[in-house]
């Protein structure tokens, strides 16, 4: 048991690859519990990986060094003092991360493995399905900039594969074409980079370089690097063009894990920003840089959200646009990073907000994409103008669809409120303009919603839509359990947030904590 | 010089993927991108006169290259292969769907 435990870390990712390579096998000469078998993977990922963001939350940072004793410190003796094993360094932010996926996943499969029941070559998507959660867990828990890289790599080439997969005339491959051509490139950059730094530091360790690191000609170039590309995996603007094609496109399922995929490229930047480059930034510059990037996001999200007729698609820019939120807390954050008076007045405020968005968004945006998900798998239309008088036979949707849609636009009791008021809050203190900037992209988000709505679900039963039934069981049962936490992190938010999104905060706030972690008292 | 090198075969392959419109070469062009970065890896960890960094019967006083930067660059000539063949992949249905290769002409998405 205590060998379970001490190998946790190691665990997350060897379950879930493990599970996706046995499944093919499965498929072929025992395709009966092949279904059971992928929730049982699923579930016991997500479980290991709660357990470690459970022990993160109550001991702090765990450090986990590849094939060396259980407990040994990262630098081993004979070394010299440096760290030259591939560690697993998981603090307040990648545990934080690793819920999110945790629950999105899981979720995911159970509607998944109900929504796919009729389709062909289903082994190969599950065993991709695996992959993806296995590459965002470990881009999120991973303490080695090489290491992040590769499984950059495994988290956008299974993304773009599994969004090809129904082809739908050649649509479906042309939106995941895009999309890995965009992540490729930018995972390139990632990987130039990490050999600039390589160069320079002579080490992949995230807590060496942070250690040593200055703002030096060289390491701007690398950061502006880091940068562009993690923002194209993000899907921001100016990169936005590549997220709703990949995402309207995909299956609903799928796109609802996209979401968390693309988060995973938003932890990288703030990881870099915060604990690779830290207190040698110039946080002033870079700060407003990020703000600009959110606010833009926000905007040219939404506006371009609103004339949209593929119900998917709309829900894509939006995507963009929340994202923007995020940008914009812990960029505020990121600008006053050096004053300690402002920090404690609103910026520790505006990075909780920011980072507890990612949640929210991963929550809430999934369940929208499953809700729109389950009207497409009983009418096959895409189109708003033709979708009308669902509500009446479709309930349990219409319920799920109004909850996230409130939810999104930030409406009092629901998660979106919590954290977009968090945010509002301080970026008021900050600086009054963005903050109505935000505001005002919130109201457009619900006008946007509530045309959806209405034009989905209200009005009379459409004669084309007469016998349309309910979807399984299964399907409503993962966006039950999306709906509990959107729900219960609306109800409860000061305990969400002390208990999750502060250590969060504090562990990309404190840098040198994160150093200490990892090179205890070696340097 | 082989920086110069890095830049140059960098700046080739970012105009390939932003101004040829035919998918294959803007495949070619990531191709060309990926090894520029290989070539920088490779670069960073070479040593004037340096051996194999093999330890066993290491004659003193001899500079080694780098291993790190190798093992790099292997897995990341691995990663290549994958996303060429899936993208090469990929720009087969589309040609098999839509008859062309021509990235203007990929416009079904919007409709």
């Amino acid at each position: 048991m205590s060998l379970l435990l001490d190998n946790m870390p190691a665990l997350l990712i060897a379950v879930s690859l493990f599970g996706a390579f046995l499944i093919p096998i499965f498929g072929r000469f025992l395709p009966k519990i092949r279904d059971p078998w992928v929730i049982l993977v699923s579930f016991l990922a997500s479980l290991i990986a709660v357990i470690n963001a459970v022990t993160v939350f109550t001991k702090g940072t765990v450090v986990y060094v590849f094939g060396a004793a259980a407990g040994s410190s990262a630098a081993s003796i004979d070394s010299g003092g440096l760290p030259f094993r591939i560690i697993f360094t998981i603090d307040g932010f990648g545990a934080f991360m690793l819920l999110s996926a945790a629950i999105v996943s899981f979720a995911v499969i159970l509607y998944l493995v109900s929504s796919q029941k009729e389709r062909s070559g289903k082994s190969e998507f599950y065993a991709l399905y695996l992959l993806l959660t296995a590459g965002i867990f470990g881009m999120v828990s991973t303490g080695d900039m090489f290491n992040f890289f590769v499984f950059l790599e495994i988290n956008s080439l299974a993304a773009a594969a599994l969004v090809s997969y129904h082809r739908n005339g050649g649509i479906a491959v042309e939106g995941a074409l895009k999309y890995l051509i965009v992540n490729t490139v930018g995972g390139l950059m990632v990987l130039l980079s990490i050999g600039l730094l390589y160069a320079q530091y002579d080490s992949l360790n995230m807590a060496v370089i942070a250690s040593q690191m200055t703002w030096t000609t060289l390491n701007i170039v690398a950061l502006v690097l880091f940068i562009t590309a993690l923002a194209m995996k993000a899907g921001t603007v100016p990169f936005h063009y590549a997220t709703p094609d990949a995402y309207s496109v995909a299956p609903s399922g799928i796109t609802a894990l996209m979401v968390v995929a693309s988060q995973a490229g938003l932890y990288g930047l703030f990881r870099i920003l915060f604990t690779v480059y830290g207190g040698a930034l110039n946080t002033v510059t870079v700060g407003w840089v990020i703000i600009i990037l959110g606010i833009l996001s926000m905007v040219i999200g939404v506006t371009m959200a609103l004339p949209q007729k593929d119900v998917k698609r709309l829900l894509a820019y939006h995507a963009v646009s929340q994202t923007g939120y995020m940008l914009l807390g812990v960029g505020v954050a990121l600008a006053v990073l050096g004053d300690p008076v402002a920090l404690s007045a609103y910026g520790q405020t505006a990075m909780e907000g920011g980072l507890f968005h990612i949640i929210n968004h991963a929550l809430y945006k999934g369940l929208l994409f499953l809700a729109v998900g389950a009207v497409i798998y009983r009418t096959g239309v895409w189109n708003l103008n033709k979708l009308g008088g669902l509500g009446h036979n479709m309930k349990w949707t219409m319920i799920f669809f109004l909850i996230g849609a409130l939810a999104i636009a930030g409406i009092p009791p629901f998660n979106g409120f919590a954290s977009k008021l968090m945010i509002y809050e301080s970026v008021f203190a900050f600086n009054p303009i963005l903050s109505v900037i935000a505001m005002i992209v919130s109201i457009l988000t619900l006008a946007s919603f509530m045309k959806v709505f209405h034009s989905v679900f209200m009005g009379p039963k459409l004669p084309e839509f007469e016998n349309v039934k309910e979807v399984p069981k299964l399907m409503i049962a993962g966006m039950v359990i999306l709906t509990i936490f959107v729900i219960g992190f609306g109800l409860v938010p000061d305990l969400v947030v002390d208990s999750i999104v502060t250590p969060a905060a504090d562990a990309l706030l404190n840098q040198g904590s994160y150093i200490a972690a990892v090179l205890g008292g070696v340097l | 010089m082989p920086f110069i090198t890095v830049a140059l075969l960098i700046g080739i392959a970012f105009a390939i993927i932003l101004l040829k419109k035919n998918m294959i070469k803007m495949v070619m062009g990531i191709g060309i991108m990926e090894s520029a970065v290989n070539l920088f890896l490779i670069t960073i960890g070479y040593r004037e006169d340096g051996i194999a960094p093999i330890f066993t019967n290491a004659p003193e006083g001899v500079d080694m290259v780098l291993p790190t930067v190798q093992a790099l660059t292997l897995t990341n000539i691995v990663i290549g292969v994958a996303t060429t063949a899936l993208m090469i992949s990929m720009i087969m249905i589309i040609y098999k769907k839509y008859g062309t290769l021509n990235s203007d002409k990929m416009r079904r998405l919007k409709e």
